[in-house]
């Protein structure tokens, strides 16, 4: 009963932002979102599965690219259009990908997905012609269900329409997400990470589940992209980097991946926290490292380890 | 032909770099078991305190030769942050792998803002003293004498880690904590002490590997978690934890890239982690499988 109204709170509290008038604050929200749709999915391999990817910024990649090169080279405006094409992509990559690499778990799936990571970046970087390389493609705005909103300068349109649109974005996400977890798949996913011999032995397919979760997680990832690369207007290879992967395993971490929301707050105190470090100290890494050892060192369950009750998600 | 040669010297002279981190990185693994992201970031640093060490010797009136000598003390020095630093990790050695390879990232991601802030975010070079050693003629090409040492410095390093891991007492212990932490602590291995070691080794490694290589080239912030992915690549190509797996490995992509960039530049990068994959697929555990270190 709490856990709910302190989830309508949140999501009411959200949902005024834009209302407050500090434009700014509105803004910094929208790359939350689309963490925070990435940051589910990736949980589910990480924090429910057990499985530690290192490359999964690719994913974000394949999202972000293909709304850039959807809006940009084929003139095709509709967001819906841009998150199925990203969809198809990310699972048409994440298939052979996430085939190959769920043969490994602990460290060696870690270094395979970061060499997948890296080769697609390596690809975005250096095929000039087809991705643009180091500049990357422009992301053009898109349309919502149709409406192009034309009449709104970029701000108006990004903390009104898009704001609403990736809150509920997320919300689908989250509410997707939450059945997944607390579905016979999801309970076989525990029970993998849990003990995978023994789950093996009680008839759950182990290297089957995983995929799935592997390219469930993938889709996770290229929504968020897309929802990443629109208040940019860039879809840049740094993106697939493999340190962009290690900020996104560091969010989880930081907002507990043991826990449901644990994604969403990791995503929103490091979204805040950058914002606010970088503007005191251009040495912000320095910062953000240290914030990291401290949690891995003294708080292994993240922020949410703190606030809630443990509650493995 | 000599255009060749000239090639795989090229990854020949980059290779030993790529070795002396693979072994820090294998090193570190082996004993520690814990991967250690920031190798890369050893090596920047390496390279940065040695473009300064060498500016400020010959400011002071050291001789121009005596500047490799300069190089290899820095990198040395550096091997002071050891100690503290694998302090720090000793607080997870227990832990699952992922919170120990976010802790080495979190260490990633300070050494590069502690670079930035005591050098700088512009490309910092160590002018004048590359062809101090002077040039080979070969044929149509010249080739600076100081690759040669630093290959040979390469060789001679990897010879002496063989040595010291295969004929020494200390060597011993380490191979024997490596194959298994418990029993060697519980024979009276003072695996503290052994654990310090052995991480200031790895990072001596890379810092002396990072000092090196300098003169060639300019030192960059991004550097170290440039090299970081493909020093892993050679530690998968050579098998986790394998001395000599990180010696051919480090071969294998040092020409690699090399002759990548020569034939087809946009596959430079491609190429490597194509054979890396290649790799994971058919003998998951490395072309040297069986640990040595």
């Amino acid at each position: 009963m709490i856990r709910h109204l302190v989830l309508a709170a949140a999501l009411a509290a959200v949902a005024a932002v834009p209302l407050l008038g500090r434009d700014y604050y509105a803004t910094l929200m929208l790359p939350f979102f689309a963490y925070s749709v990435a940051l589910l999915g990736l949980n589910l391999l990480f924090g429910t599965t057990g499985l530690l990817s290192f490359g999964h910024a690719l994913f974000l990649a394949v999202g972000g690219y293909a709304a850039a090169y959807l809006g940009s080279t084929l003139q095709v405006r509709s967001l819906e259009a841009m998150l199925a094409v990203a969809v198809v992509a990310a699972v048409v990559i994440a298939v052979p990908v996430g085939w190959l690499c769920v043969r490994y778990v602990k460290i060696y799936f870690g270094m395979l997905t970061l060499a997948f990571g890296m080769l697609f970046y390596s690809f975005l970087y250096k095929f000039y012609g087809l991705t643009g390389g180091d500049e990357g493609m422009p992301v053009a705005r898109p349309s919502l269900l149709g409406r192009g909103f034309g009449d709104l300068d970029k701000t108006s349109y990004l903390i009104g329409p898009y704001y609403y649109y990736s809150l509920a974005l997320c919300v689908v996400a989250a509410v997707v997400m939450w059945r997944i977890v607390h579905s016979p798949l999801g309970l076989s996913l525990r029970a993998i990470r849990e003990n995978a011999d023994k789950a093996e032995y009680v008839g759950v397919r182990v290297r089957r589940y995983r995929f799935y979760a592997f390219v469930i997680a993938a889709v996770f990832g290229a929504a968020g992209g897309v929802l990443l690369v629109v208040p940019t207007g860039l879809a840049s290879p740094t993106l697939a980097y493999w340190t962009h992967s290690g900020n996104l395993v560091f969010m989880l971490l930081l907002g507990g991946f043991g826990h449901f929301f644990g994604p969403l707050l990791g995503a929103f105190v490091f979204i805040f926290l950058q914002d606010q470090v970088m503007s005191v100290t251009e040495y912000w890494r320095f910062v953000f490292g240290a914030v990291l050892a401290a949690v891995v060192i003294f708080l292994p369950r993240g922020l949410m380890g703190v606030l809630a009750r443990q509650e493995r998600a | 032909m000599t255009q060749v040669l000239n090639l795989l010297l090229g990854g020949v002279f980059h290779a030993a770099a790529l070795f002396l981190v693979a072994a820090g990185l294998q090193l570190v693994f082996g004993v520690q078991k814990i991967l250690n992201l920031a190798c890369g970031s050893f090596y920047a640093l390496g390279a940065y305190a040695g473009i300064t060490a060498v500016q400020t010797a010959l400011a002071a009136g050291v001789p121009a030769p005596l500047f490799l000598l300069v190089l290899i003390g820095a990198g040395l020095t550096l091997g002071l942050l050891g100690p503290p630093i694998e302090r720090l990790l000793r607080t997870i050695y227990d832990r699952d792998e992922a919170f120990q390879l976010l802790l080495t990232f979190a260490l990633v991601l300070m050494l590069e803002d502690v670079i930035r802030f005591v050098w700088g975010a512009a490309p910092y070079q160590l002018g004048g003293v590359y062809l101090v050693y002077g040039q080979v003629r070969l044929g149509t090409v010249t080739i600076p004498v100081y690759n040669f040492v630093v290959i040979g410095a390469g060789l001679a390093i990897a010879a002496a880690m063989g040595v010291l891991l295969t004929r020494t007492r200390f060597g011993g212990i380490v191979r024997a904590a490596a194959e298994n932490r418990g029993m060697a602590e519980a024979l009276g291995v003072d695996m503290a002490r052994i654990s310090t070691r052995v991480f200031t080794l790895g990072l001596v490694l890379g810092t002396v590997g990072g000092a090196l290589v300098i003169p060639a080239g300019a030192a960059v912030n991004e550097m170290g978690i440039e090299l970081i992915v493909e020093a892993f690549a050679v530690v998968v190509i050579g098998g986790l934890g394998s001395m000599r797996g990180a010696f051919v490995g480090a071969l294998i992509v040092g020409v690699l890239k090399a002759v990548a960039i020569a034939v087809y530049p946009e596959a430079e990068m491609l190429a490597i982690y194509v054979i890396v994959i290649g790799v994971l697929l058919f003998r998951p555990a490395g072309l040297f499988a069986r640990a040595t270190a």
